[in-house]
């Protein structure tokens, strides 16, 4: 199966699901159109796929809308058949929406990987385990329990726990038997 | 008979209470005068509050306006008068259409859909970044925070209040406190209040003391909606957190109590019980300028 990326401009999608031309995501109900749209666009290209949210050109955003928009998204692809794929990875979340993202993730217990100055970033609610065992698979781009262990400091059962945790969870794709980050093109097998 | 209701010179959020005290032993029902005639300043808080007054009586009331014509020029600018000629029975002096550039970075608006919201945060905008970096002299940063507040203390309006409300935004020197620049944002809406809000959707807590202040604190401090959606409740979270950040002050009145985020420049009390009747919710931001120590 390939992993082609796909990226969905958020700013494309506000202006067409609310029909007009600002850029800025604001408001409930603007949420919940937009994040209606996204999914719909998910749904057909998400088969193993990684898709990119582009936030570059949102404007001005709010609670309200960030809350439809990221949460409720990432709570409904947690919640999905996690052999259907179908992964997210966000860009353009700039230093001015990054705090009011960060805080609705934590409110919700989710996390989400986010493009940072070109390189990955794990942002949300996450373990400190969670988070050193994503930045080792980042740092290799492909591994497997057992080649983290021993810089881990814990046994590979327990690796393998934390990167099955953040496979459920959608920061890193599963293949057989080893864990992708989320920036690499790689196939999955 | 028609009860006369003086006005304040200075009508703030505190001076307000005033006017209420007045209207409290009189029906919905009693006819009114609110008069404005020696009024010579009013914050936003207290034109978008005596637009809400209006909205709350059943019978329309009277209203005249200042005498003088620079506060009565200025009413005009902030489109008091747009909105009060609907709401009110207009005597006296009223001024004509308005004329020259606003006074406001928002003059009042009418909130009662999604879309104003967008409508006043898209208004703003522009002049809200250059008055927060050049006057308040806060980080640009502070600019999207700024949009958020407003846009969800407008969007508390539309979700909660079951009737329309009013949003100004001025910035002033606000000399009687501390001699420094602030932006204040007003919220005023004549709606069902935040307790009838959290009992409507079951939220009130389990526990024998319940009354509007507890239900503001519950909204406020403890990030209760009436919707039992999780997601809910994060925007006066988000407010609090930005006004607490920029050193700013908040303060909610719903029913008969009013309860405030005081900072260190300011000495209002942080939780009022027992205040004279108002429907819907006030609501009051100040953000004040940044002053290097």
């Amino acid at each position: 199966m390939n992993t082609a990326r796909h990226t969905i401009d958020v700013c494309a999608v506000l202006r067409s699901a609310v029909n007009q031309t600002y850029g800025n995501l604001l408001t409930r109900p603007t949420g919940m159109a937009v994040r209606h749209q996204i999914e719909r666009e998910l749904a057909a290209i998400r088969e193993g796929g990684i898709t990119s949210l582009d936030f570059s050109h949102i404007g001005m955003m709010d609670y309200s809308c960030a809350d439809e928009v990221v949460a409720k998204l990432l709570v409904l692809l947690e919640n999905d058949d996690p052999t259907r794929g179908g992964y997210v990875v966000f860009l353009g979340i700039g230093e001015d929406h990054l705090e009011l993202v960060e805080s609705v993730l934590k409110h919700h217990g989710l996390a989400l990987v986010c493009m940072c100055e070109g390189s990955p970033q794990l942002i949300g609610a996450v373990s400190e385990a969670e988070r050193r065992a994503w930045e080792m698979v980042r740092l290799r781009g492909r591994a497997a329990p057992a080649e983290l262990a021993d810089e881990f400091g814990f046994g590979e059962d327990f690796v393998a726990e934390v990167l099955d945790a953040l496979s459920r969870r959608r920061l890193v794709r599963r293949t057989s038997g080893s864990y992708v980050a989320l920036n690499s093109a790689d196939t999955v097998q | 008979m028609t009860v006369v209701i003086s006005v304040p010179s200075s009508l703030d959020d505190q001076t307000f209470e005033q006017v209420l005290e007045q209207l409290a032993p009189l029906p919905l029902d009693a006819k009114i005068l609110i008069d404005a005639r020696y009024t010579t300043w009013a914050s936003p808080y207290g034109l978008t509050a005596l637009l809400t007054l209006a909205q709350t009586r059943e019978v329309k009331p009277l209203f005249q306006g200042p005498e003088k014509d620079e506060t009565a020029s200025y009413w005009s600018r902030a489109n008091f008068f747009r909105y009060a000629e609907e709401l009110f029975e207009m005597h006296g002096k009223v001024p004509g259409p308005r004329t020259g550039d606003s006074v406001a970075l928002l003059e009042i608006t009418p909130v009662s859909r999604s879309d104003d919201v967008h409508t006043v945060v898209e208004r703003i905008q522009t002049k809200a970044a250059a008055i927060i970096t050049n006057n308040l002299h806060l980080e640009s940063r502070a600019v999207m925070g700024f949009a958020m507040t407003l846009s969800e203390a407008c969007q508390n309006i539309v979700e909660h209040a079951g009737r329309g409300g009013w949003v100004a935004v001025q910035n002033y020197n606000y000399r009687k406190r501390m001699g420094r620049q602030v932006v204040q944002i007003a919220v005023c809406d004549a709606g069902v209040g935040i307790r009838q809000s959290l009992e409507s959707g079951g939220r009130r807590p389990l526990s024998d003391r319940w009354d509007d202040g507890i239900a503001i604190e519950a909204a406020l401090l403890g990030g209760t909606s009436r919707f039992l959606d999780h997601g809910r409740g994060q925007g006066f979270k988000g407010i609090k957190g930005y006004v607490t950040k920029w050193g700013g002050k908040i303060a909610v009145r719903s029913g008969t109590s009013r309860v405030a985020i005081v900072p260190e420049w300011d000495d209002d009390v942080v939780r009022r019980d027992r205040l004279a009747p108002m429907p819907g919710t006030q609501l009051l931001i100040m953000i004040p300028e940044k002053v290097d120590r």
